[in-house]
């Protein structure tokens, strides 16, 4: 209906609605932002969708995590319990540990919440795992997506110090477990390591400051910070437009798919409920940290099968594999056995962070990439990202090495040399077999472009012989298949000019040339057909 | 549902003329032959079919409804602390399996009532948007440039070499108040990692019954664990007390002890040693009594009673500290004097 139509019906009134969004317009100019917003295009495909669950889930952690500060008391002060739960009657504990109990046994719904809140948690950090991966092996993180990238590294590297802190608060046997192990990591570092640790804590471990201290961390300070990144990411995310697959029809330079409004609005808002719904059912039948049966903390007990939350795993098999070393000199030790794995925790991580600005340096590619690779067209790429998470599961091996020889019947040793020679060998051996997959993979797809389908049809031919009919693609099919671009490796050129005159070549452009001939030379990369070979082999001679 | 009737100008074939089969480039088989035409839902063509989605929406929605209702009469209903059985998770709290089972259906619902609406009634055309570079063009970029060049010479930061100057100085300043600010956050260490509660003559009181200690209570293969006497659950620096004094006490056949020192600390045969882990102080509690081995849960880092507590394996970088004990007049267990080395992890005071 046009605005001619309204008026006129309307007597020069305009709807109440359009009256409301004029009076939003002449303060906030919504009109100019729902222009280039509110039919905005989407790419369809359901990998995208990840993102999305993180989104949804820091909502329902922040909606239920609102909700539980109401009942928790993030204080120490020892009580003695007189709560419902029978078991823990008359023992002393702190009033984190009592409140939580309240929450758990005496608020209709708490548990429930507190489930939500946990599992949501959980679920938050595996999708923005599983969310980085995907921008990994597709190449999304290219230009000019580097700084989401690292904005989206961020969250998930906050979102790991923020599931700590929150698992801490209740101040539970296991959680004060895990927040002892910090302190004995913090005191293994060099020189400052006993200042920090009494600068945390408030004095000597466990002291009664640090549940105030983590509570003020997990409620404000780290989820405000990011809740800015997101607020930048998704921003990002419009202002650069959705990566989208090759296609018919689809090229770098446009975005095809469905508008904002009204399919994503429904699409993706109805999502969030869908997630939403799928983790109160879980929380329904699931218990997660029930924390009545760890009982309250204390120093001088512990339980066994201790595990952290998972995305803490790495960090765990790393403390548990390495070897004891500590040096002593001039007074002073170094806690080699503890530092290490302290310093490697955030590499294993910055490895992946920085990886998209290495590609950038040895491609040398200033253009912007809004069409993603297929995993196989990028192999070197796909095998550094394999290697990487193979790093990191055989470190949540070594994290989880107690439950894998007790559930598997395994050496507790064994184990742990596994993943100590393992950890330098793994990801070497998962390097070469990707490459080596994806490489095959792009030879069936040269095969499936040059030869076409295999059809499953046989033919006897009337001399006797069998053959297999192969139906050749369609042109939808052979764009899709030879659409990606295919790097030349880097040339150093002549080392000495026309007139013999030596030409100094920096260290750096070497490393850079044979970066280079790894990725893209002959043995990384299988060269896609050209119409030629094509043509040479569909009009010539038939089939073969 | 009978596709014969359906109206025959509402049928996809009548719809695109254009539509089948690509017919392949001969130039270049390759190239891109544009967005591949609409097809069509059974739902674009059929109105009965777009009715039924309709009402399987509707459905959804009102599913919701019944399931936020029940959650409310679940809440006022079920006692907080009524469990039930339920196959096969086992016994479980009725209240928080009703509610979230009724909130997660009521969210659910409305999820799927909203996807299935916008997979079947909403168009489902593919729409191609144009894509700008993120780059500014040249004319832009010029003009910023001169924009700010004028700025920068308005504010003749790079001629007033002394304003700049001063002012790096003061804003590099004015941080270290607030670095200053946190040195309160707690004490300095001092030597108070390398001192716990036991001194000379403090007696070993059993954990478990908070009675001291007699030789005669403690026969070979047991595991005790014993805290300094007067150190009380209800003491307000218990925790931090515990976490360094705690101890563990076992006999040994003074034959089968291999360590001299140990056997020197120990009464016939009797040994403490401290609980605390070496490694990131995880409370040590698993012993084998046949080995002497004990294993601290956490990390593995396993240790021989019989030998000074050396580490035989796992991440720990040394051996545990031996208290040293002996035996008063009433013949309970004391100590000789507090740890001689720091207990629990290491730190780089510690040498």
């Amino acid at each position: 209906m046009s605005t001619n139509d309204t008026t006129a019906t309307r007597r020069g009134k305009a709807p109440a609605g359009e009256r409301v969004a004029d009076w939003a317009d002449g303060r906030l100019g919504i009109y100019s932002l729902a222009k280039t917003n509110m039919r905005k295009i989407f790419p369809d495909h359901w990998s995208f969708m990840l993102g999305e669950v993180c989104l949804y889930s820091f909502i329902i952690i922040i909606l239920t995590g609102v909700y539980l500060t109401l009942f928790f008391h993030p204080s120490m002060n020892e009580v003695e319990y007189h709560g419902s739960y029978i078991p823990l009657q008359g023992q002393m504990m702190s009033e984190a540990f009592n409140s939580t109990m309240h929450i758990s046994f005496d608020v209709r719904g708490g548990l429930l919440i507190r489930q939500i809140h946990h599992w949501a948690a959980l679920i938050f950090l595996a999708g923005m795992f599983v969310h980085m991966m995907r921008v990994f092996f597709t190449g999304a993180f290219r230009k000019p997506r580097e700084v989401n990238w690292l904005f989206g590294f961020l969250l998930l590297v906050l979102g790991m110090f923020t599931g700590f802190t929150g698992y801490s608060l209740p101040d539970d046997l296991l959680s004060g477990t895990g927040v002892r192990f910090m302190e004995g990591a913090i005191l293994s570092v060099p020189i400052v390591g006993t200042y920090l640790s009494m600068f945390l804590f408030g004095g000597e471990f466990p002291g009664g400051d640090f549940v105030a201290r983590f509570y003020s961390i997990h409620i404000l300070l780290l989820p405000g910070i990011m809740l800015g990144l997101l607020v930048g990411h998704l921003i990002l995310v419009f202002y650069h437009k959705h990566t989208q697959f090759a296609g018919p029809g689809r090229t770098n330079n446009n975005v095809v798919g469905m508008p904002l409004l009204p399919v994503y609005m429904a699409k993706a808002g109805g999502f969030f409920f869908l997630v939403f719904g799928v983790i109160a059912a879980i929380a329904a039948i699931a218990s997660i940290n029930p924390i009545w049966a760890m009982g309250p903390y204390r120093p001088d007990m512990v339980s066994t099968g201790a595990q952290p939350d998972w995305y803490m795993g790495f960090s765990e098999g790393l403390i548990r594999v390495m070897p004891g070393w500590e040096i002593n000199l001039w007074g002073h030790t170094l806690v080699l056995g503890v530092f290490i794995p302290l310093v490697i925790f955030p590499l294993v991580l910055v490895a992946i962070a920085v990886y998209p600005f290495v590609e950038a340096w040895v491609t040398g590619d200033r253009r912007e990439h809004h069409i993603l690779d297929r995993p196989r067209n990028a192999p070197t790429r796909t095998a550094f990202g394999a290697a990487w998470v193979s790093w990191y599961f055989v470190l949540m091996i070594g994290g989880g090495n107690d439950l894998w020889a007790t559930h598997f019947h395994l050496s507790i040793n064994a184990i742990t040399w596994f993943v100590r020679v393992g950890f330098f060998v793994v990801p070497v051996l998962v390097f070469i077999a990707t490459k080596r997959m994806c490489l095959g993979l792009q030879r069936r797809d040269k095969d499936k472009v040059l030869h076409g389908r295999e059809s499953g049809i046989i033919k006897r031919l009337p001399h006797g012989e069998f053959i297999e009919v192969h139906e050749p693609l369609s042109q939808d099919a052979l764009h899709t298949l030879t659409a990606h671009e295919q790097y030349k490796p880097l040339e150093i050129g002549p080392t000495t000019d026309d007139n013999g005159v030596e030409r100094k070549v920096k260290g750096s452009e070497k490393l850079r040339a044979k970066l280079s001939e790894a990725y893209f030379g002959e043995e990384s990369q299988i060269a896609k057909p050209t119409v030629e070979e094509y043509k040479e082999i569909t009009s010539g001679h038939g089939h073969h | 549902m009978s596709s014969q009737d359906i109206p025959e100008e509402n049928l996809p074939a009548e719809q695109d003329e254009h539509g089948a089969v690509s017919v392949a480039d001969e130039k270049n088989p390759f190239a891109d032959p544009g967005l591949p035409p609409h097809e069509h839902r059974v739902q674009d063509i059929d109105e009965r079919a777009a009715k039924r989605s309709e009402r399987m929406v509707a459905l959804l929605f009102t599913v919701s409804m019944l399931a936020t209702v029940g959650f409310i009469a679940s809440y006022v209903a079920i006692p907080h602390d009524k469990a039930i059985y339920v196959f096969p998770i086992g016994h479980i709290n009725a209240l928080n399996f009703a509610l979230g089972l009724t909130l997660g259906l009521a969210l659910f619902a409305i999820g799927a009532g909203a996807v299935h609406w916008a997979r079947t009634l909403m168009s489902d055309v593919e729409i191609a948007d144009e894509r700008h570079p993120v780059e500014a063009s040249p004319e832009v970029k010029a003009k910023v440039m001169d924009d700010f060049r004028a700025g920068a010479k308005e504010s003749a930061l790079g001629r007033r070499k002394l304003i700049r100057n001063t002012m790096f100085g003061a804003l590099a300043l004015f941080p270290l108040s607030g670095v200053m600010l946190l040195r309160d956050l707690g004490p300095l260490p001092g030597t108070k990692l390398r001192h716990t509660m036991w001194s000379k003559g403090k007696l070993l009181v059993n954990m478990n019954t908070n009675e001291p200690l007699r030789a005669s209570d403690v026969s070979v293969g047991s595991l005790t664990f014993a805290k300094p006497e007067g150190l009380e659950e209800k003491d307000e620096n218990f925790q931090t007390e515990i976490a360094k004094a705690a101890l563990m006490i076992v006999r040994i056949q003074p034959d089968n002890i291999k360590d001299k020192r140990e056997l020197e600390w120990s009464h016939e045969g009797i040994v403490a040693y401290s609980k605390i882990c070496t490694h990131v102080g995880c409370p040590i509690s698993l012993y084998e009594q046949q080995t002497h081995h004990v294993l601290c849960p956490c990390h593995q880092s396993t240790f021989d009673l019989s030998d000074g507590a050396r580490v035989i394996f796992g991440p720990a970088g040394h051996a545990l500290p031996q208290l040293r004990i002996g035996v008063n007049d009433e013949g309970y267990l004391e100590a000789l004097g507090d740890f001689e080395e720091p207990v629990g992890p290491a730190f780089w005071e510690r040498g």
